[in-house]
């Protein structure tokens, strides 16, 4: 049984997207509150301190837990001496449960538990133990004192190392290889070859806000879990296998996220920690993991080392497109970045590869991190096309409009929508494109300046949800599913899309989001959170619709939604007058056999700007343009900070971002804040975004594609074009800190 | 952070005679509680003693009294009409609520940011005589390349005290038996050798209660050049202090100080003797430069820094000369 069944019911409007949905209530609603730069509805809740994050929940009788993590990286725990921190006044106990443990955070949307045990110890710093105290002080210190004896073990490191042991994974969202085509012999025949590799370091989601657990058991054996999750119905059936409970035994609540990118897509260590301790203790325990503890036993995007070939005929044609890349993941784990994800359908070209490799390294899980796969490999990708530019002499911009594919070009399928080129035009006239100069010739004072452009591809993909819709009486409308606002502004578009098609003022819609005993939703992963929510709401509302209809006894069709009132066949009635009883229905979206017959995805173009230090090396972004169309766009405000948040991702990954790993052990060396080098607000300009008007009928029926990852797909290759263009310096190794640039630059 | 005893003193005498960590600002010195890098037994709390005065010293000078906030004595306009060296440096460190918590005193004795130093799971001379050091063979790009030790390569990363060692500053302080003394800067900080725990001359118990500043250089231009790994909120890969005069086409007077080469703010007289009674310009900016790196060794992944405070020293020696590009 699906978790969709268990909630089905005549009440129950469904949708499987196996046709077109040509026609949207949103484009017909009086309301007049979809699309529009509305802010955040929970907003004020969130700068009155109101809005309470996991970790802020109140329990009774709380008791305090801290990790504790492995200091080596290889072997086995020999003793764990809990005897001489457990007489530490306030301390209540060491809590160890080496077969239950989660040894790795999980992967998101997996229904299993993540792999467990820790008595052996697979990575440096994976969580072994907890101790809990009366207070988190007394409980830090504890941690920080307990002694563990280890029996060292053998362990691979270094990626230099192991490289050439690279194995092929199993294949997943995306193949692990794949091949159309002789790409390795038209490679060699091309008139013009670029061959080049680049590669990106490991690096961490670092939300705001830590991973946290509040776990307390209720009498009747079934645990509640205040947790920060993005994809809560998956993250209860793997807390649940974890703990040997049935999936309903678990109920997590999420309700608001300050910030996820892919690391709270699965359960983390903390979450089991606290519940067997909670268990064992037989009162509620807190765990918050430390910021450190965040980027050694959570989640990290791996590194890659991306070898990409493209041959063109001397027009700048590609014939052969070549993109191999190495990753690293712990062994056994299948996940692999996938590198290769929007190369499959960015560009034409007939000899095509795109291979996936995986080193197999003892460091820290890695996982979905912001666009897994775009964000790293259209930093490769789109910078091996402004290098056939330069080879061939054509314009960045005209060279992919000669190689836009009329349709994908390994499926030989249609795109269901695709504005690559009208987006890259309309950047282009905004930002000044024409006025690029030749690399290395603009030199005012010690700044060298330069432009940069990049294109920016992004899958689509909608995801089963469900939400509940409740008319009340008194003329409201609730929406509940355990869908997350991690930041993004869920609460905002589903109150948007309720608002429109019920003819509500948005005070007049509640929106409740990440309790898991509300009807399961597609949760906040992949982009796919707003459109499939949003689509499931929709078709609860329409069914609502159809229900007011009846009771006033017209053609819904006909009828108008407005402002809480009903208007048809020139009579107009409250909805309080309307509704006698409460209407609950409830609307789920699927996925059909729409996105086997279309490739859907959004696209965009970044434009940037920077200025290179000649002396120093040091690089300043003074301009970044974004034009994205990614079909109806829900709400311009919290789009435009989807984007501006990846544009500023893009930065990052660019120019300071690295989460390093000692090679003689794997640990993670650079474990805060102070040395992970996010970009601080010096480091990012004013950003520019532009939307295009689109609708894609054949994604859903609100017509709506993903955002949130869009904006980081391709920004960093745009800066580093940029700074080609600039230096006259191509630095294929990012991030592209000083150093690099030092020995290209003049004396 | 393991527990500790409190005591907060009211005045230069209880302080000294306390028997404990001092603490002010606590911007540094809490963080490394908290991980367990550092564990007091007991902090004294001098952030009420009355040493939060900036005062005119008859030579010209200013006294700076230990508590003054870096924010405050950024923003103070003697400092930025006659140092202005030290208003940019300090405006160049942290962030403006660290800026705001931090004293002059605490700033003088920031601690390394060495990545393994903070990780007690790393083995560090520093943090724990005779465990060795992790950086070396490990991952060192933002370690010294002059004065280091076998023991040690951390660097000191601070920004204040480049700036006043390259004014020639003057450290007052105050013993547990009451005695004073005034340390110039340049006496203050020790190379790691083989005892890299000790970073400075104070002993147990000895409080830092002012920062005397000499009469500025008269018709000097003042510099600092800060190079980092983002525009803010970053320890300087390398920095540059610099306060030089040009006199009748010659330079004058020249002092240099940099920061992110050593464990301690750098400076070396050979780099002045190469400039002063020169001509400014490229022979002489290039001589200086290679007297700064006469001896400097890599370890890897910082080798960088050789050529790049090489670069840095010679484009600021073009700006506190007024020379354009040779």
């Amino acid at each position: 049984m699906s978790l969709l069944d268990i909630f089905s019911s005549g009440d129950t409007r469904s949708l499987t997207m196996d046709e077109p949905h040509p026609s949207s209530l949103l484009d017909s609603g009086a309301q007049g509150v979809i699309g529009k730069p509305l802010p955040r509805v929970e907003g004020p809740l969130k700068v009155a301190g109101k809005a309470t994050y996991a970790a802020e929940y109140p329990a009774e009788n709380l008791a305090y837990g801290v990790l504790v993590r492995s200091t080596v990286s290889a072997g086995r725990i020999a003793a764990i001496h809990a005897d001489e921190v457990q007489a530490l006044p306030g301390v209540i106990a060491v809590v160890t449960d080496y077969d239950t443990f989660l040894r790795n955070a999980a992967q998101g949307g997996d229904t299993d538990a993540p792999v467990q045990g820790v008595e052996e110890i697979q990575y440096h710093g994976e969580i072994i133990a907890v101790v809990v105290a009366e207070t988190f002080e007394i409980a830090r210190d504890a941690a920080a004192r307990l002694r563990v004896d280890y029996e060292p073990g053998e362990g691979r490191y270094d990626f230099e190392r192991y490289r050439n042991e690279a194995e092929r994974p199993p294949d997943s969202q995306v193949e692990a290889h794949s091949q159309q085509g002789d790409p390795d012999g038209a490679f060699a025949a091309a008139a013009v070859k670029v061959s080049a590799v680049y590669t990106t370091p490991s690096q961490n989601s670092a939300a705001m806000e830590p991973h946290a657990s509040i776990a307390e058991w209720k009498e009747d054996g079934t645990l509640l879990l205040h947790g920060a999750y993005q994809m809560v119905a998956s993250d209860q059936q793997q807390l649940a296998d974890a703990l040997g409970l049935k999936a309903d035994q678990v109920r997590i609540i999420s309700r608001y996220v300050g910030g996820g990118f892919g690391s709270k897509l699965g359960i983390a260590p903390e979450s089991v920690a606290a519940a067997i301790a909670a268990k064992q203790l037989g009162r509620p325990v807190k765990i918050v993991m430390a910021r450190q503890q965040v980027f050694d036993a959570t989640v990290r995007r791996s590194n890659t080392e991306q070898h990409l070939k493209l041959g063109a005929d001397a027009d700048g044609r590609i014939v052969a497109l070549i993109h191999d890349s190495l990753v690293s993941n712990l062994p056994d784990e299948d996940f692999f970045e996938p590198v290769g994800i929007g190369t499959h359908f960015a560009y034409a070209g007939e000899n095509r590869r795109i291979n996936h490799d995986v080193v197999r390294l003892n460091r820290t899980l890695s996982g979905s991190m912001r666009a897994p796969g775009e964000a790293v490999g259209q930093m490769a990708l789109e910078a091996a096309l402004d290098e056939l530019a330069e080879a061939t002499g054509v314009d960045p911009i005209e060279l992919r409009r000669r190689n836009e594919p009329p349709q994908d070009p390994e499926k030989q399928i249609p795109f269901s929508s695709r504005a690559l080129v009208p987006c890259m035009e309309k950047g282009a006239a905004l930002f000044g494109w024409a006025d690029r100069k030749a690399p290395g010739s603009d030199r005012r004072g010690e700044w060298l300046h330069g432009i940069g452009m990049a294109a920016a591809v992004r899958s689509n993909m909608l995801q089963k949800s469900a939400a509940q819709v409740t008319l009340t009486t008194d003329g409201r409308a609730i929406v509940e599913t355990d869908m997350t606002d991690i930041g993004t502004g869920t609460y905002t578009i589903l109150a948007q899309i309720a608002g429109e098609t019920l003819g509500l003022p948005l005070d007049r819609v509640i929106v409740h989001l990440g309790d898991g005993k509300a009807p399961p939703a597609a949760g906040s992963g992949g982009s796919w959170g707003a459109a499939s929510s949003g689509s499931s709401v929709y078709l609860a509302c329409e069914l609502v619709r159809e229900r007011l209809a009846k009771k006033m006894g017209v053609d819904p069709a006909a009828m108008t939604l407005k402002d809480g009132r009903a208007i048809a066949e020139n009579r107009a009635v409250d909805l309080t007058d309307l509704v006698d009883e409460n209407i609950v229905v409830t609307g789920q979206i699927a996925p059909g056999k729409q996105e086997k017959l279309h490739t859907q995805a959004s696209y965009g173009a970044h434009f940037c700007a920077v200025k290179v230090n000649a002396v120093t090396g040091e690089v300043r972004v003074e301009r970044m343009l974004g034009v994205f169309a990614a079909g109806r766009v829900l709400n311009e405000q919290t789009a435009r900070s989807q984007c501006l948040g990846g544009m500023t991702f893009g930065i990052g990954a660019a120019l300071t971002e690295e989460l390093v790993h000692d090679p003689r052990n794997g640990k993670i060396v650079n474990r805060d804040m102070a040395e992970y080098h996010l970009p601080v607000n010096a480091d990012v300009p004013q950003l520019e975004v532009h939307f295009l008007p689109e609708r894609d009928i054949n994604a859903n029926p609100i017509h709506a594609k993903g955002i949130g990852e869009l904006g980081i797909s391709g920004a960093g290759a745009a800066v580093a074009n940029a700074i080609y263009n600039a230096t006259g310096v191509r630095v294929r190794d990012y991030p592209i800190t000083c150093d690099k640039l030092l020995a290209g630059l003049p004396d | 952070m393991k527990p500790f005893d409190y005591a907060r003193a009211d005045t230069v005498e209880a302080a000294v005679a306390g028997g404990g960590r001092f603490i002010a600002g606590g911007t540094n010195l809490l963080d490394l509680m908290k991980l367990q890098v550092e564990t007091p037994e007991k902090l004294v709390d001098i952030s009420r003693l009355d040493l939060n005065r900036i005062e005119e010293r008859d030579d010209g000078g200013l006294t700076i009294g230990a508590l003054v906030p870096n924010s405050d004595l950024a923003a103070d306009p003697r400092v930025i009409e006659r140092y202005e060296v030290l208003s940019r440096a300090l405006l160049a460190g942290a962030s403006g609520q660290l800026r705001n918590k931090a004293t002059t005193g605490g700033n003088l004795l920031q601690r390394t940011r060495c990545y393994y130093f903070y990780d007690t799971a790393a083995a560090c001379n520093k943090r724990e005589p005779g465990s060795g050091c992790d950086a070396i063979g490990g991952f060192n790009r933002i370690h010294a390349i002059l004065g280091t030790s076998e023991q040690c390569i951390a660097t000191h990363p601070g920004d204040m005290p480049v700036a006043m060692r390259a004014l020639d500053a003057t450290i007052v302080t105050q013993k547990a038996d009451g005695d004073k003394r005034r340390v110039p800067i340049g006496d203050f900080y020790r190379l790691p050798g083989d005892t890299p725990q000790i970073e400075n001359v104070l002993e147990p118990g000895e409080l830092i209660t002012h920062v005397e500043l000499p009469a500025p250089v008269a018709n000097a231009r003042h510099l600092y050049r800060k190079v980092r790994d983002r525009a803010s909120y970053a320890f300087a890969l390398v920095s540059v202090a610099g306060v030089v005069a040009v006199e009748d086409g010659r330079i004058a007077h020249a002092a240099l100080a940099f920061g992110g080469l050593a464990h301690l703010p750098w400076r070396n007289p050979a780099v002045e003797q190469a400039l002063v009674g020169q001509q400014p310009g490229t022979a002489a900016f290039e001589a200086a430069a290679d007297a700064l790196v006469e001896g400097a060794r890599g370890f890897g992944h910082n080798n960088f820094k050789i050529p790049l405070v090489r670069r840095t020293l010679i484009a600021s020696l073009r700006d506190l000369t007024g020379e354009a590009s040779a």
